[in-house]
């Protein structure tokens, strides 16, 4: 099998841990905390793929059908 | 006159616009040309638009979406069983399978995979043959008649010699497999071709019974739980549909296409590619689901779901052991199933409810906190504010 990345899959849009200037003024912006927003595992297979650690927040760049693109977080959990 | 297309850029480039949005308005500004002030005019207009189909704050957008969903499920049929376009493969459909969907089943009760194959596999019928077979379980039943015979305390297995070729399976993969298995001793007969003779451990009829029955569990080729493979052209490239799913096992097999390949379980889905893909799969089969009973509900409502159902970093159903039964009013609770048991157990805890959410207040009388319900107006009294002066 050669080596493939989860991400390739047509149904898994991107994830990227987030780096805290950016991470900052998306909290802002919502005016929330980090654990209020939407969770995602740290067991999760993309959370493992991305190397994705408690207390991260994932950014994900879904592909909308009615959006075009649309960004969303999750928030790293045990 | 008209303005270039890096103007057009920088000037809608910054606008809270999606995407989809802002490609339109660019490829339609380009098309007719206009001047910097028309466009001007124009961008205001579109945010005035824009701003007006936003959903308002305070709007209960999930009584929306229930009832745009729930409305159209009134009118789907109850015909659980639908050939559904692909060849032979049976599977569930209505309201049946939007039921199996909203209540995160862990498995459905019509697996099914699409598998894709890779370049080169894709369009060559015969490699999609064999990578079917190497995905589609082969027992015994498939390749020979398995006879009991009690004069010499023995299973014999006479191999059809033409399903052995089809398949692709040799007399002594059979005779090994069938000996790891069964732990008992299996030999190749000398004097028939293609005979497999199996002697139990200890000559009694118990155990010879009890080897007929257990060597047609075994799963000597393929993956087992899948029950058939079902080779279809879709435009050029060929594609597997397969009754049951194992999607673990399938991403393993050459020359299958692990980024095309996919199964309408959810929660193996949730599994092997995570809570994203879970979303985008719920999404997925509960719009095909509606369309093909020729029902049409904006995405949107099915996408708020979806997102419910997600939103924890695991696929939560809607119903008694997870949305509903997680809210946080006594009374939200109460009202949906088991009454009694959620009311005593409050009473017993000394539960406290805030009357924050709609179903309370409905129940205890009150303004619902929704639309105007949500505005508090506050007055300054003249009279007494000239009073203290």
């Amino acid at each position: 099998m050669s080596k493939f990345s989860l991400l390739d899959h047509e149904l898994i849009p991107n994830h990227e841990i987030m780096d805290d200037d950016e991470l900052r003024t998306v909290l802002k912006h919502f005016n929330v905390e980090r654990e209020q927003l939407p969770k995602i595992k740290v067991t999760d297979p993309i959370a493992q793929e991305i190397d994705a650690m408690p207390g991260d927040v994932v950014k994900i760049t879904r592909k909308s059908q009615t959006a075009g693109e649309a960004l969303y977080y999750r928030y790293v959990m045990e | 006159m008209s303005i270039s297309e890096a103007t057009i850029d920088s000037m809608i480039g910054g606008l809270s616009l999606p995407m989809t949005t802002l490609a339109t308005l660019k490829d339609d500004v380009m098309k007719v040309g206009v001047t910097k002030k028309e466009l001007e005019e124009i961008i205001e207009r579109v945010m005035a638009d824009y701003e007006y189909a936003c959903v308002e704050p305070c709007e209960a957008v999930g009584v929306v979406s229930a009832q745009s969903i729930g409305e159209p499920g009134t009118q789907m049929t109850m015909r659980t069983f639908h050939y559904a376009g692909v060849a032979e493969i049976n599977v569930t459909l209505g309201l049946p399978r939007l039921i199996e969907i909203v209540d995160a089943r862990k498995t459905p009760s019509t697996p099914m995979m699409t598998v894709a194959l890779e370049e080169g596999y894709a369009t060559d019928r015969d490699l999609a043959r064999k990578i079917a077979w190497e995905i589609e379980a082969t027992h015994i039943a498939h390749l020979a008649d398995v006879t009991t015979d009690l004069a010499n305390m023995n299973l014999v297995v006479d191999l059809n010699e033409k399903m052995l070729i089809q398949r692709d399976v040799a007399v002594d993969d059979v005779a090994e497999k069938l000996g790891e298995e069964l732990g008992v001793s299996v030999k190749v007969s000398s004097a028939v071709n293609n005979q497999i003779i199996v002697q139990p451990n200890e000559p009694s009829y118990r155990e010879l019974l009890q080897l007929a029955k257990k060597i047609h569990t075994i799963t000597l080729k393929g993956i087992e739980g899948i029950k058939r493979v079902v080779i279809r052209k879709d435009g050029e490239e060929y594609t597997l549909y397969t009754e049951g799913s194992v999607l673990k096992e399938v991403l393993h097999i050459e020359g299958v296409d692990i980024t095309r390949t996919s199964t309408n379980n959810i929660g193996e889905i949730y599994e092997v590619f995570g809570i994203e893909a879970a979303r985008n799969s719920i999404i997925k089969e509960a719009s095909d689901t509606l369309r093909e009973q020729g029902l049409t509900v904006d995405i949107r409502h099915i996408m708020l779901v979806s997102d419910i159902m997600t939103c924890d970093g695991e696929v939560k159903q809607i119903g008694r052991h997870g949305i509903s039964g997680e809210k946080a009013s006594v009374f939200a609770r109460a009202a949906f199933e088991v009454t009694v048991n959620h009311l005593l157990d409050a009473g017993m805890r000394g539960d406290i409810d805030e009357l924050n959410g709609v179903t309370e207040n409905i129940i205890v009388g009150q303004p619902i906190k929704l639309g105007t319900g949500d505005v508090h107006l506050v007055a300054r009294n003249p009279l007494k504010d000239s009073g203290e002066q």
